[in-house]
């Protein structure tokens, strides 16, 4: 962190998307790379596991209280519905925080679903908000055109109680996206090109901005998808400009007011890229970690991938795109002899639509289960845990050792297209090729 | 501030939260019993071998991955006095600090010690000692604001002493 502090750049006049989100935030006219600031909260962020260490760290503050009931969500989605005592346990303890302090965003059983898809859908996120969680995937708001970023519990309490955070402002790396995306490639095969592009480190520290006129080509269900994999190049926020749909889709969703920051001409970035979307090729990462990324042309060369399971859900690709083309790939077709697949709307509204598409029916005749929303098998929770040598492809965000279960198991990330394809054949497939 | 010295387990890149700490035991949120399972991932003899006040030096990028305070709370719980890396994941190292957990970016330090050196780190100076091999380096010494965060041994009590 503080090694890039002594870079000594020359200061410049113009200042990044993020840098004028914070600026706004601190109530300062300008900011800079390594400042750091205290920042003005919109939203404060927690869920079942992280919730109760905060709530515990509460305790502790003198004030007592909270800063604002409207102004805190707690979602209860990682261990939910409660799958052991001790889980239920941190659920009710979430849950008596939540009346005790007449929380106006909390979402019981039946109203939850996991939290990065829940938020935006309730409006409770929009363009210009300065929001932190206590979930890393909390950069999944940048689609929206917020800054918002996964801190820890005890931020969380601090937020909360205060409705302040700090922060080092980020330098930031500028991805110009070009060009449209191919058939069966998605949001998913960006961000997971680019991670292997830069590294899990490539972005630490800094944010991440996406600009260009690819852009446009992009569904906000890709770009959800783009914002919350940041985290996994060690970003600090990943945002993305507020153009026309991602302005229909806050008035659709929220009756909160927006605001929109733009980057000054004259910004400065550490690096640049330009990806021309119609490039790019389904990508798949490789265990144990999201930078180890192949195209479905080089792992078609390889010897096949027999997989044991397949997961499509998730705070990354648990949305009703995800759903959609999954649905379109299984339909008419089954789940390959011996394959579980496990199909997890992300949210009860994600749900509903997909029941009334008749996507789950599709999924259920393939021979596909679909589960109520919850985080489960993505940080091995449950809901789909993976034996001694077990491999499975998942629409989740990391591979890491013993993630998903047995930590000789193992994860290959991809896209729902290739995840659903990969299900039908029980090897690592390209969509193109099934259909 | 005070000082560290122990003996050093050793880590390379990318260690993640999920190793430090696996999901499967975030159903509770007692430091004691999260620092049962601590680095159990990657590393099973840890917990057996590790004594209070021992280090833990890695490579790049440690503490990658979830936001879950339980890594750096188990890490502390069980008896690590403080982490060198040659750069840490952003989320741990706000969550390190904010707990109290001494953490030290020093890439000169993350090649020049090895498992089971004895290290001594002190920390308003930043200089660390490989007491094994007669070496030093100059880790980053923290911003003012930070040390405060860490004297105050946690954000919250920083707070309520502001």
């Amino acid at each position: 962190m503080v090694d890039r502090m002594e870079a000594k750049k020359k200061i410049s006049p113009g200042m990044t998307m993020t840098q004028k989100i914070l600026a706004a935030a601190a109530g300062l006219d300008r900011v800079e790379a390594g400042q750091l600031i205290e920042a003005d909260l919109d939203l404060v962020l927690g869920n079942d596991i992280t919730s109760p260490v905060a709530i515990r760290e509460m305790e502790k503050f003198t004030a007592g209280g909270v800063f604002d009931k409207d102004k805190i969500a707690l979602v209860p989605d990682h261990f939910v519905p409660n799958k052991d005592i001790k889980s239920a346990e941190h659920c009710k303890c979430v849950r008596e925080f939540a009346r005790r302090n007449e929380i106006t965003n909390y979402f019981e059983v039946g109203e939850m679903g996991i939290e990065h898809a829940l938020l935006p859908e309730k409006g409770l996120t929009v363009a210009g908000d300065v929001i932190i969680g206590a979930d890393s995937h909390t950069c999944t708001y940048g689609a929206l055109g917020a800054f918002s970023t996964g801190v820890g519990s005890t931020d969380m309490a601090a937020g909360m109680a205060t409705g302040k955070a700090w922060f080092k402002v980020p330098a930031a790396i500028r991805f110009r996206l070009t060009g449209s995306l191919p058939k069966y490639v998605s949001g998913k095969d960006v961000i997971l090109h680019i991670i292997g592009m830069i590294g899990v480190d490539g972005a630490l520290y800094k944010s991440m901005e996406f600009v260009g006129d690819g852009i446009a080509s992009l569904s906000m269900d890709d770009r959800f998808t783009i914002a919350n994999m940041a985290i996994e190049a060690g970003g600090k926020n990943g945002i993305f400009p507020v153009d026309a749909l991602a302005e229909q889709y806050m008035k659709e969703h929220s009756k909160r007011p927006y605001k929109i920051y733009e980057a000054d001409e004259d910004a400065v970035y550490d690096q640049e890229y330009t990806i021309d979307l119609s490039t790019l090729r389904p990508t798949v990462a490789f265990p144990h970690l999201p930078e180890n990324t192949h195209t479905v042309d080089e792992i078609r060369e390889m010897d096949p991938i027999k997989i044991d399971q397949v997961v499509i859900g998730s705070c990354t690709n648990g949305r009703l795109d995800d759903l959609r083309i999954a649905a379109e790939i299984l339909k008419g077709r089954h789940v390959a002899n011996g394959m579980r697949c496990i199909v997890i709307p992300a949210t009860q509204a994600i749900y509903l639509q997909a029941m009334e598409e008749g996507l789950l029916k599709t999924f259920i005749q393939a021979g596909a289960i679909v589960s109520t929303p919850t985080c489960g098998p993505c940080l091995g929770g449950y809901m789909g845990i993976l034996a001694e040598g077990e491999r499975c492809v998942s629409t989740t965000n990391r591979n890491f050792v013993g993630r998903m279960g047995h930590v000789s198991s193992e994860i290959y990330l991809a896209s729902p297209a290739v995840a659903a394809a990969s299900a039908v054949t029980g090897v690592i497939s390209d969509p193109a090729e099934i259909n | 501030m005070k000082k560290a010295k122990g003996t050093v387990f050793k880590y390379g890149d990318n260690v993640d939260t999920d190793v430090i700490i696996p999901a499967r035991y975030l159903n509770s949120s007692d430091p004691a019993e999260l620092a049962l399972h601590c680095m159990e991932d990657i590393d099973r003899e840890f917990i057996g071998k590790v004594k209070q006040g021992d280090l833990i030096v890695a490579e790049k990028n440690f503490g990658c991955g979830s936001s879950r305070e339980h890594a750096p709370i188990a890490i502390k719980a069980a008896g690590v006095s403080c982490v060198i890396a040659e750069t840490f994941a952003r989320i741990f190292y706000r969550n390190a600090i904010n707990i109290g957990l001494p953490i030290i970016e020093c890439p000169e330090a993350s090649r020049g010690i090895e498992a089971g050196d004895e290290v001594e780190v002190d920390f308003d100076t930043g200089i660390i000692t490989n007491v094994t091999r007669g070496t030093s380096f100059q880790g980053q010494a923290f911003p003012e604001f930070m040390q405060k965060i860490i004297a105050s041994e946690g954000l919250i009590n920083y707070i309520n002493s502001k």
